[in-house]
């Protein structure tokens, strides 16, 4: 795992005291809110319904015991005793005071965690695959390469006032697990018919009330030109993108507005200008970041299939857990486990103080020490020995983590919504329980199904590439929930479909289930899963049960 | 109808004006004002103390009255003067005296 070096260090305790001092500063009344706002922001405090939030950077999802218990005791000392793991692999509190950030924020950097850049038109948070180092499918540990952008962006002189957010996504799998098209940029590092290291380089991508999938400007780039690539990329956005309106400054409406083909040309014009330059990546620099990822010291566990198998026969919870929530591994005797932040009828995301300090003793116990945060909101243990599986499980359930649901259709995402966020115009978090609490009992039968919520256009819940989304938007004062379907944010990327009308509070839920049966009754077999038989069968048998005939005629 | 609400600058509270120019944190304690002329009073108190530091995000929001109790028109509004509706055990609503019905 990276370990800061003397500049991380001193770069983060500097902005902790200069912080400290701008709020004393606010407190004093030395600073107006309008003098204030942009700085608070820049270090991840926002005011929200009830109370300020505060979003903690994981860059690129991933964390050591010792930061997580920080988060525990930080959420005990200063908050409620929960946080809320986002869709962005960040972690948000929702109600510490103002005077307390500077406390906060200096506990944070005792274990080299910050909360620059989560905010702001700056390059934000670089996220990754959540099994990244550990998937079996993978050409390469695309962490490393997230590093060196999160260094090269860090209080980038030339990218700090971009014309919008900037958000960037790696993976290092064909199998899409980090929405890489759904990005500013998205890179999925993979080797050539040399055996060389490079990425595919996606443009262009985003969610919020203009959802596009973004374009492949790069097929395969080298991994020295990494920065140089990057740089040209931001530097035609930085200076052509839209700042006259907010809703149309981001690199997306850029590139379909001016044409995904002139901006690659242009991008590709800025880049021969800087390939070779300073910003080649010699190997020797990426050697040294990549040593920091070096996978643990994988110790034969050859027991673990006899052991597992037994344990399944001895517990069916255990076996259903499995099924659903252990992953292979690159080396045989070890797994992947994802722990579930949806136990059924809770809400997404979110976990106790409890909780976080079990799961940093599962990861220090029986996991080298890591744990993983999805865009999914839930966590991951991303080595552990196939042998360890039984104890890691008893250990989960203890703390009320072993919810045998990952990928299926309790696995909700749903942003904060309206019971917290300034900005929503309906509730998310209620929706994602009353669904919950309705699917668990058949979600085994439905098996494989993405719900995604969100409690306003800005999409945080990533509604539109959903199998099944849902966008809250206020009606006349009430909520009104619009469902599309469709969605995809793997390889097969895909923006769901708005398939009618919305629907009220108390009848959105039903209406999810009527789509979810009409799949039911639609499927070839248990095998075919919605998003399949969605595409094979198109919106109108589901248009038709949800709003009767005539409306699918319309 | 309408009453002033904001956050409290040192800790993000939701608060309401109330009629000794106090901001409290229960918006049962808030000053109604009935006509143009009260709102524009207490936008005027409000902006006097939002210059001062005391709050943040000062806003005049719309209510009626239901059983004697002040209800604000918009669910966003409500939420703020109760809590997250998830979670009863947190925010006002959790406050003895201070439960409202979001
Ligand atoms: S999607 Fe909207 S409501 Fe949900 S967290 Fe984002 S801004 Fe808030």
């Amino acid at each position: 795992m990276y370990r800061y070096d003397e500049f991380d260090r001193d770069f983060v305790a500097a902005r902790v005291v200069e912080f400290g001092d701008q709020v004393a500063r606010r407190l004093s009344g030395e600073l107006t809110e309008d003098q204030f706002r942009p700085l608070r922001l820049m270090n991840g405090v926002y005011l929200q319904l009830h109370a300020y939030m505060l979003r903690i950077a994981i860059p690129y999802g991933t964390l050591n015991a010792r930061q997580m218990r920080k988060l525990a005791h930080i959420a005990r000392t200063y908050d409620h005793g929960y946080g809320h793991f986002t869709t962005r692999q960040n972690l948000q509190f929702n109600w510490p005071a103002l005077k307390d950030m500077p406390a906060i924020l200096a506990e944070l950097a005792g274990v080299e965690m910050h909360a620059i850049q989560t905010s702001g038109n700056c390059i934000r948070n670089v996220t990754a695959d959540h099994f990244a180092g550990a998937a079996a499918d993978e050409a390469a540990d695309p962490r490393p390469y997230a590093e060196i952008l999160r260094q090269w962006s860090s209080a980038h002189p030339e990218f700090s006032y971009l014309p919008r957010k900037f958000k960037v996504a790696v993976t290092g799998a064909a199998r899409d697990r980090a929405a890489i098209r759904f990005h500013d940029i998205g890179l999925q590092l993979k080797k050539n018919v040399a055996g060389e290291t490079g990425f595919a380089v996606f443009v262009g991508g985003g969610q919020g009330r203009t959802p596009i999938i973004a374009v492949k400007a790069r097929d395969f780039l080298p991994e020295r030109d990494l920065l140089a690539y990057m740089t040209a990329i931001l530097r035609v956005y930085n200076l052509e993108g839209r700042r006259d309106n907010k809703y149309k400054a981001r690199i997306k409406i850029l590139v379909s507005e001016t044409g995904a083909d002139e901006i690659i040309r242009r991008v590709e014009a800025e880049f021969e200008m800087l390939k070779d330059g300073a910003l080649a990546l010699p190997d020797a620099d990426i050697a040294a970041i990549q040593a920091y990822f070096a996978p643990p010291a994988f110790i034969e566990r050859p027991g673990g299939v006899a052991l597992v198998r037994q344990a399944r026969l001895d517990d069916r919870g255990f076996s259903a857990w499995l099924e659903r929530n252990v992953t292979t591994h690159k080396h045989p005797d070890h797994a992947i486990v994802t722990i579930s932040l949806k136990g059924v009828g809770e809400v997404p995301g979110d976990a106790t103080a409890e909780q976080m300090d079990a799961v940093a003793d599962l990861a220090e116990r029986f996991g080298h020490d890591e744990i993983r945060v999805s865009h999914e909101q839930n966590l991951v243990l991303p080595h552990v020995a196939r042998a360890d599986l039984p104890a890691i499980y008893k250990g989960l359930k203890t703390a009320g983590l072993a919810t045998a649901n990952a990928g299926l259709a309790t696995d909700i995402i749903a942003c904060p919504g309206l019971d917290y966020c300034a900005l929503a115009n309906a509730r998310a978090i209620p929706v994602a329980q009353d669904l919950s609490t309705r699917l668990a009992a058949r979600q085994d039968d439905i098996g494989d199904l993405k719900i995604k919520i969100s409690g306003c256009i800005n999409a945080c819940g990533h509604h539109h590439i959903g199998h099944i989304g849902i966008l809250g938007v206020e009606k006349k004062g009430g909520e009104l929930y619009q469902l599309t379907l469709g969605g995809s944010a793997d390889e097969n990327a895909a923006i769901g479909e708005i398939v009618g009308r919305g629907f009220g509070p108390e009848e959105i839920a039903g209406a999810v289930e009527t789509a979810i049966d009409v799949y039911l009754a639609h499927r070839l077999s248990p095998g075919e899963t919605f998003i399949d038989a969605y595409r094979r069968l198109g919106a109108t048998s589901f248009r038709e049960a949800l709003y009767g005939s005539a409306a699918a005629a319309a | 109808m309408q009453v002033l609400t904001a956050n409290r600058l040192i800790d993000g509270e939701a608060v309401w004006l109330a009629a000794d120019h106090s901001w409290t944190d229960t918006i049962d304690a808030a000053d109604i004002a009935r006509d143009a002329n009260a709102a524009q009073r207490l936008a005027d108190i409000g902006e006097a103390s939002r210059r001062a530091n005391a709050v943040v995000d000062v806003n005049l929001i719309d209510i009626d009255l239901i059983a004697g109790r002040i209800a604000p028109k918009r669910l966003r509004e409500r939420i703020r003067a109760s809590g997250p509706t998830n979670r009863p055990d947190l925010g006002k609503q959790a406050r003895p005296l201070a439960a409202i019905a979001a």
